[in-house]
C-alpha cells in the first residue's frame, strides 16, 4: 500500500474469535468432545438434532467461560439466556445454532497485553457461549460430506470492540487472548487445529472521522500469519476501492490463505436473518455471587500480573519477562526455578537460562509442563552451583548441556568427574607460574605495558587447569604475579 | 388493507427454505393476511413494564456435570441418512455462503 | 380367564384393575395385548387411529411381562397393561413421524423418558398414534397419512392433534394411551371422544423424546376412561427427567390416592370469560350442571376473572408458530426423513424436501413464525406476545388467590364433521378457545365427560394451579364416582 493511502485511512478493526473449550463433553450432552474420533462416532441424539432431543447445559463449560470473563474482567452477568440462531447449513444439524444474543454470560471486559514496548489493552464487548457446528468435507464427483462430531463443542466467543488499528496489533492481540486461554487452561488455543478461530471486521475510514466506514467480515482465518496477511490484504482492498472513489460493499468475505486473497461469499440478502429468540429448552442460566467469588478466588496469576512481577520484583526485562509469560508452562518452569524469594540477582541469572539455554532446546515450550530432561529443580541447583563459584559460566553451560542429553544432575557431574572450578589460590598460583615460566617474553611484553596479552595468559592457564580455574581468581592471581 | 402481500410471502419462503408453488404463495397470502388480522389484537395489549414469560417453569438453568456418556456407534448415527458415504452424510456440493459457520465459526 | 371375561377386563375394568390381575396370576398379559390387538385388527380400519400397530414388539413385552411375573418378580404397578402411543414419542427401533411424510421412515435410535418409564413399570406399547401432522391441528385432519374418526359417530373428526389417541382409547383399543398437549391438543380431543385426558403442569412429564411443535407449550400427558387410569399413568410417568433442563423435580404427588379423597371444602372457580357468547348451548347447560355437581359433591362454587382471555388464542398463535418455525428447521433431508429425489445443489435440497416433506399446516406455521420473527418484527410480535403470556399467567396466579380450581367448558361445541372446518384454519383454531390459556400459563388442567349433547360427548375442563395435579385429580375422582358420564362407551 502507498504511503500516502495509509495516511489518509485509518484501518477500524475488530476481531470475533471462537474458542473451543476443553471440556470432556459437549456443551448440551454427554458425548465426547475429543477430536480424532473416527467421523460421526462422537455423536447422540442432541449432537445431530435428532426429533425429540433436548440440551443439558455442561457446567464445566459454564465454569470455563466464566473463567475467561472474570480473568479479562467482564462484567458477568448474574442471569444470562441462551437463544436461537437461525440459518441452514448442512453443519448445523437443528437449523439453528444454540448461542447467545441479548443477555450474553459476559460484558466488557479488556485484554492486556504489551505492543510496541508499552502497555496496551483492547476492549472487548462482550463473551457468549454457544455451541460449534459439525465439519463440512468438500469432495469430488458434484458432493459433500458431513461429520458432526465437533457439532456441539462448547465455544466462547470474544468480540471485541472496533478498537485495533493494524493487522499487526489485530495480530498481538490475539496472541495475547491465546496466552490467555493457555493459562486458565480453557483451552489449547490451536488456530491450526481450529480450537481457535478468527472472523475480522474490517473498515476504513479519513484519518480524522468519527464514523465508522462500510465494513467487510473476513472469515476463514486459522493461523496468526493469515490474521496478519488477511488484514493487510483487505485493508489495501478497501483502500483501493475508497481511493477510486467506489463505495465498499458490507459482505463476509473468505480468506483464501494458498492465493492470498479474499473472495466474497455473496448470497441472497433474505437468506441472512438470524431470527434470534430466547432458548425455550434452557431456563435463563444463574452464575450467582457465591460462584463468581469462587471463580475469581480460583484463577490462576495471569500472563500480564506475572509480568509485571518479573520486571518489579524480579528486576527482569521487559524483554525476558515478555518471553517468559507467554506461555504459562515457561513461567511455571521459571517460577519453580526461582521459587518464591529469590535471593538478589538470582531471578535475571535464572531468566537468562530459561530463555537462552532451556527454550532453545525445546521445540513447544509447553513442553515444559511435562517432562524435561532438566527440571526445574535441577536447574535450580545449577543456578546455585554456580552462586557458589562450584562452577564458572561457562563450565555451567557445558554441564548444563550434558545434563539435558544425559539427563543427570549437575551435583552428580561435578562429584564424579572432577568438572567442579578450581578456586583454590594455591593451585591457581602454580599453574600461573608454570605459564609464566613457559613463556618468558610475553610475560616481558606484558610487563613493559601489553596489557592486552592478559587474555593469552588467561587462555593458556584454563587450558592447563582443562578450564576449571576460576577466572576471578585467575586475573587477580596473574595481576600480583606480573606486576 | 394487506399486512402481507405475495412478495414477502416468497421472501420468508426463501428464508425458510421452503419450495412453493406460486398457487401455494397465492393461497398463504390471503390465510396470513386473515390470520395476522386476528393476532393483531394483542398489539392493543397494555404491557408496559411486563416481563415476557419465556418459560413457564421458574427455576434457573439445571446444570450437567462434565461427564462421558456413551456416544452413537456409527450406525446408530447415520442409520436414517437418507444418503451417506462411508461414515460420512451425503449432501449437494457445498458453496460456502456468508452466515455459515464454514471454516471460522458462526 | 375366558375370552368373554377377557373382553370385560379390557373394555370395563380400570388400568389398575387390569396391572393387577396380570401380577396376580389372573390373566396374562400377553391375552390382554392379544385382546386389544384383535379389538384394533377389528375397528381400526374404520377408525384409522393406529399409524403402527407394533404386534411383534407388543407380544415380546407382554410376555417378557409374564415371564417376569412366573419367575416370582413382583411386576409393576403397569404390569401388562396395553397403552397406544402418539406417534411423536420417539421409540427406539419403531418408527416415529409424528404424522408427517418428511419423517416417514425414521426409525428412532433412542427411546423417549416417558415411553422408556412406562415400559420399564410394565406397560406394554400396542403401537403408535395417528396425530395431527406435528402435533399442529384440532381434528386430526392434517396427519399427512389419513384422519382419525371418532367412535362416537364416524363422520366426525376426534379432534386434535392427539386425535388417534383419543379415539384408541374411547373404541377400547387401548386401555390408556400418551398424548401431547400443546394448545389443547389432549384435552379438546378428550372432550370430543368421552374420555379423561391430562395436560399436566408444564415440566411436570419429561419432553425428553417428545418431537417438539412449540417447545415452551409442549406437555406429555395421558389419557384414560377415567381419571384414575389417568393418575396411574402419570405417577410413572411424572418426575424430574436430567435429560429435560425444563422438568421439574419436585416429588410426584399421589394422583391415585387424591382421586378418592373427596373435594369437601374446596373452593371451585367459575371464570366468566369462559361462559360468555359463543358456545353451543347444549355444552354450556351440560357444564354447568357438571359444576352443579361439585357443588353437590361439597365445593363452594365462586366467580372469578380471567380478563386476558379474549388474547389468549392469538398470543397462543405468535408463540407456537415461531417456535414451531425453529424446530421444524431440522428437517432438511440431510440426517434422517424424507429427502427429495434429485436436487443438484443445497438450496434445491433444502427447498424440495421441505415442500415434499410438510403438509399445508406445517408451511403456514413455518411461514407465520418466519413472519414474526425477522429482525424488525420480533418485538411487536413474538416478544409481544410473550409480554402478554406473562399477563395471562398472572390472571390464574390471581384467581387461584381466590379458588382451588376452576371449571370450564373444554371446547365450545361438540366433535365437528370431517371436512366441516378444513378450509378456514382461523375457524380451526378458535376450537381451542378454552384450553390455550392454561396451555400459556403452564398450569395443570383436565377433560373429563360431562354429558352428551345428540349423541356426543361433551367434556369439561378442571384447571389447577402450578403442580395442582392432586387437586385437580381430587375433584376428578368425586366427580367420576358420582357420575357414570366416563362409563358410557361408542358402540362400534
Ligand atoms: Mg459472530
Ligand atoms: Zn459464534
Amino acid at each position: 500500500m502507498s504511503v500516502t493511502l495509509l495516511e489518509k485511512y485509518e484501518p477500524v478493526i475488530g476481531l470475533e474469535v471462537h474458542v473451543q473449550l476443553a471440556t470432556l463433553t459437549k456443551i448440551f450432552s454427554g458425548s465426547s468432545a475429543s477430536f480424532g474420533l473416527a467421523p460421526n462416532a462422537a455423536t447422540d441424539p442432541v449432537v445431530l438434532g435428532l426429533p425429540g432431543s433436548l440440551p443439558v447445559l455442561n457446567k464445566a463449560a459454564v465454569q470455563m467461560a466464566v473463567r475467561l470473563g472474570l480473568a479479562v474482567g467482564s462484567h458477568i452477568r448474574p442471569v444470562c439466556r441462551f437463544s436461537r440462531k437461525h440459518y441452514f447449513y448442512p453443519d448445523l444439524p437443528k437449523g439453528y445454532q444454540i448461542s447467545q444474543f441479548d443477555e450474553p454470560l459476559c460484558e466488557g471486559g479488556a485484554v492486556r497485553f504489551r505492543f510496541n514496548g508499552a502497555d496496551h489493552s483492547v476492549p472487548l464487548t462482550r463473551i457468549h457461549m454457544e455451541e460449534d457446528a459439525g465439519k463440512n468435507i468438500h469432495a469430488e464427483g458434484g458432493v459433500s460430506y458431513v461429520d458432526y462430531n465437533r457439532a456441539g463443542v462448547p465455544l466462547c466467543e470474544v468480540v471485541s470492540e472496533p478498537a485495533l488499528r493494524s493487522a499487526d496489533e489485530a495480530a498481538e492481540y490475539l496472541r495475547a487472548l491465546r496466552t490467555l486461554i493457555r493459562y486458565l487452561g480453557i483451552s489449547d488455543g490451536n488456530m491450526e487445529e481450529g480450537s481457535m478461530r478468527c472472523d475480522a471486521n474490517v473498515s476504513l475510514r479519513l484519518r480524522g472521522a468519527t464514523k465508522l466506514g462500510t465494513r467487510a467480515e473476513l472469515k476463514n482465518i486459522n493461523s496468526f500469519k493469515n490474521v496478519k496477511e488477511a488484514i493487510e490484504h483487505e485493508i489495501r482492498r478497501q483502500a483501493g476501492i475508497l481511493d477510486r472513489g467506489e463505495a465498499v460493499v458490507q459482505e463476509t468475505r473468505l480468506w483464501d490463505a494458498v492465493r492470498g486473497r479474499s473472495q466474497s461469499m455473496r448470497s441472497k440478502e433474505e437468506a441472512h436473518d438470524y431470527r434470534y429468540f430466547p432458548e425455550p429448552d434452557l431456563p435463563p442460566l444463574q452464575v450467582d455471587e457465591a460462584w463468581r467469588q469462587a471463580a475469581l478466588a480460583g484463577l490462576p496469576e495471569l500472563p500480564e500480573q506475572r509480568f509485571v512481577r518479573y520486571t518489579t520484583v524480579l528486576g527482569l526485562s521487559a524483554q525476558d519477562a515478555g518471553v517468559l509469560v507467554n506461555e504459562r508452562e515457561i513461567s511455571d518452569y521459571f517460577d519453580a526455578v526461582v521459587g518464591k524469594s529469590p535471593a538478589e540477582g538470582v531471578g535475571k541469572k535464572a531468566a537468562n537460562w530459561v530463555v537462552n539455554e532451556v527454550l532453545a532446546r525445546v521445540e513447544d515450550p509447553r513442553a515444559l509442563g511435562q517432562d524435561v530432561p532438566v527440571p526445574p529443580d535441577a536447574l535450580a541447583e545449577l543456578v546455585d552451583l554456580i552462586e557458589k563459584g562450584t562452577l564458572s559460566g561457562k563450565l555451567a553451560k557445558d554441564v548444563f548441556g550434558r545434563m539435558w542429553t544425559e539427563k543427570r544432575r549437575a551435583s552428580d557431574i561435578v562429584a564424579k568427574e572432577s568438572v567442579a572450578q578450581v578456586s583454590d589460590e594455591g593451585v591457581i598460583e602454580a599453574a600461573c607460574k608454570q605459564v609464566i615460566e613457559a613463556n618468558p617474553k610475553e610475560a616481558e611484553r606484558y610487563r613493559a605495558g601489553d596489557k592486552k596479552l592478559v587474555g593469552f595468559f588467561v587462555g593458556q592457564i584454563m587450558k592447563l587447569t582443562e578450564g576449571k580455574a576460576n577466572p576471578k581468581a585467575v586475573n587477580q592471581i596473574l595481576a600480583k604475579l606480573l606486576s | 388493507m394487506s399486512r402481507i402481500d405475495p412478495k414477502e410471502v416468497r421472501q420468508i419462503a426463501v428464508l425458510a427454505r421452503l419450495g412453493l408453488s406460486e398457487a401455494e404463495v397465492t393461497k398463504l397470502t390471503h390465510e396470513l393476511d386473515g390470520i395476522l388480522g386476528y393476532i393483531a389484537a394483542v398489539q392493543g395489549v397494555n404491557t408496559t413494564g411486563v416481563e415476557p414469560l419465556t418459560h413457564a417453569v421458574g427455576f434457573a438453568c439445571p446444570l450437567r456435570p462434565d461427564e462421558v456418556q456413551p456416544s452413537f456407534d456409527n450406525d446408530d448415527a447415520l442409520a436414517n441418512a437418507p444418503r451417506r458415504h462411508e461414515r460420512f452424510f451425503e449432501v449437494p456440493r457445498i458453496v460456502p455462503v456468508s452466515g455459515s459457520s464454514d471454516g471460522g465459526g458462526s | 380367564m375366558s375370552t368373554a371375561a377377557i373382553e370385560t377386563l379390557l373394555l370395563e375394568q380400570s388400568v389398575v384393575a387390569q396391572a393387577e390381575a396380570v401380577r396376580g396370576g389372573t390373566v396374562k398379559a400377553r391375552d390382554l395385548a392379544e385382546g386389544y390387538l384383535d379389538r384394533v385388527g377389528r375397528f381400526d380400519k374404520t377408525l384409522g387411529s393406529f399409524l403402527l400397530v407394533d404386534g411383534a414388539g407388543a407380544r415380546a413385552a407382554a410376555d417378557k411381562v409374564d415371564a417376569a411375573i412366573a419367575a416370582g418378580q413382583p411386576g409393576g404397578p403397569l404390569a401388562g397393561v396395553p397403552l397406544g402411543i402418539k406417534d411423536i414419542f420417539v421409540t427406539k427401533g419403531v418408527e416415529t413421524t409424528a404424522g408427517s411424510r418428511v419423517l416417514k421412515g425414521f426409525i428412532p435410535p433412542y427411546e423417549s423418558t416417558v415411553t422408556a418409564r412406562l415400559a420399564a413399570a410394565g406397560a406394554v406399547s400396542l403401537g403408535k398414534l395417528n396425530m395431527d401432522e406435528f402435533a399442529m391441528g384440532s381434528s386430526n385432519e392434517n396427519s399427512a397419512f389419513g384422519p382419525v374418526r371418532n367412535p362416537w359417530d364416524t363422520t366426525r373428526v376426534p379432534g386434535g392433534s392427539s386425535g388417534g389417541s383419543a379415539a384408541a382409547v374411547a373404541g377400547g383399543l387401548c386401555a390408556a394411551s400418551l398424548g401431547t398437549d400443546t394448545g389443547g391438543s389432549i384435552r379438546q380431543p378428550a372432550a370430543f371422544c368421552g374420555i379423561t385426558g391430562l395436560k399436566p403442569t408444564y415440566g411436570r412429564v419429561s419432553r425428553y423424546g417428545v418431537i417438539a411443535f412449540a417447545s415452551s407449550l409442549d406437555h406429555p400427558g395421558p389419557f384414560g376412561r377415567s381419571a384414575e387410569d389417568v393418575a396411574a399413568l402419570m405417577e410413572v410417568m411424572a418426575g424430574g427427567d436430567p435429560m429435560d433442563a425444563t422438568s421439574i423435580s419436585a416429588p410426584v404427588g399421589r394422583y391415585q390416592a387424591a382421586c378418592k379423597a373427596g373435594l369437601a371444602g374446596l373452593r371451585v372457580g367459575m371464570p366468566s370469560e369462559y361462559f360468555a357468547a359463543g358456545m353451543d348451548p347444549a355444552v354450556e347447560a351440560a357444564v354447568r350442571a357438571g359444576i352443579e355437581q361439585l357443588a353437590a359433591l361439597g365445593a363452594q362454587v365462586v366467580p372469578v376473572t380471567l380478563p386476558h382471555t379474549p388474547y389468549a388464542v392469538p398470543t397462543y398463535y405468535l408463540v407456537c408458530t415461531a417456535e414451531a418455525s425453529s424446530n421444524l428447521a431440522r428437517y432438511d433431508g440431510v440426517k434422517y426423513g424424507h429427502r427429495t429425489e434429485t436436487a443438484a445443489s443445497l438450496e434445491e435440497l433444502y427447498a424440495r424436501t421441505r415442500d415434499e416433506g410438510f403438509g399445508p399446516e406445517p408451511k403456514r406455521r413455518i411461514v407465520l413464525g418466519n413472519y414474526v420473527l425477522r429482525s424488525g418484527y420480533y418485538d411487536a410480535y413474538y416478544g409481544k406476545a410473550q409480554r402478554v403470556r406473562r399477563l395471562i399467567a398472572n390472571d390464574f396466579a390471581k384467581a387461584f388467590t381466590e379458588c382451588d380450581v376452576l371449571a370450564t367448558p373444554t371446547t365450545p361445541m361438540t366433535a365437528f364433521k370431517l371436512g366441516e372446518k378444513t378450509e378456514d384454519p382461523l375457524q380451526m383454531y378458535l376450537a381451542d378457545i378454552y384450553t390455550v390459556a392454561p396451555a400459556l400459563a403452564g398450569v395443570p388442567a383436565m377433560a373429563l365427560p360431562c354429558g352428551f349433547a345428540a349423541g356426543l360427548p361433551i367434556g369439561m375442563q378442571l384447571i389447577g394451579p402450578p403442580l395442582g395435579e392432586e387437586t385437580l385429580f381430587r375433584v376428578a375422582g368425586a366427580y367420576q364416582r358420582a357420575t357414570d358420564w366416563h362409563t358410557r362407551r361408542p358402540s362400534l
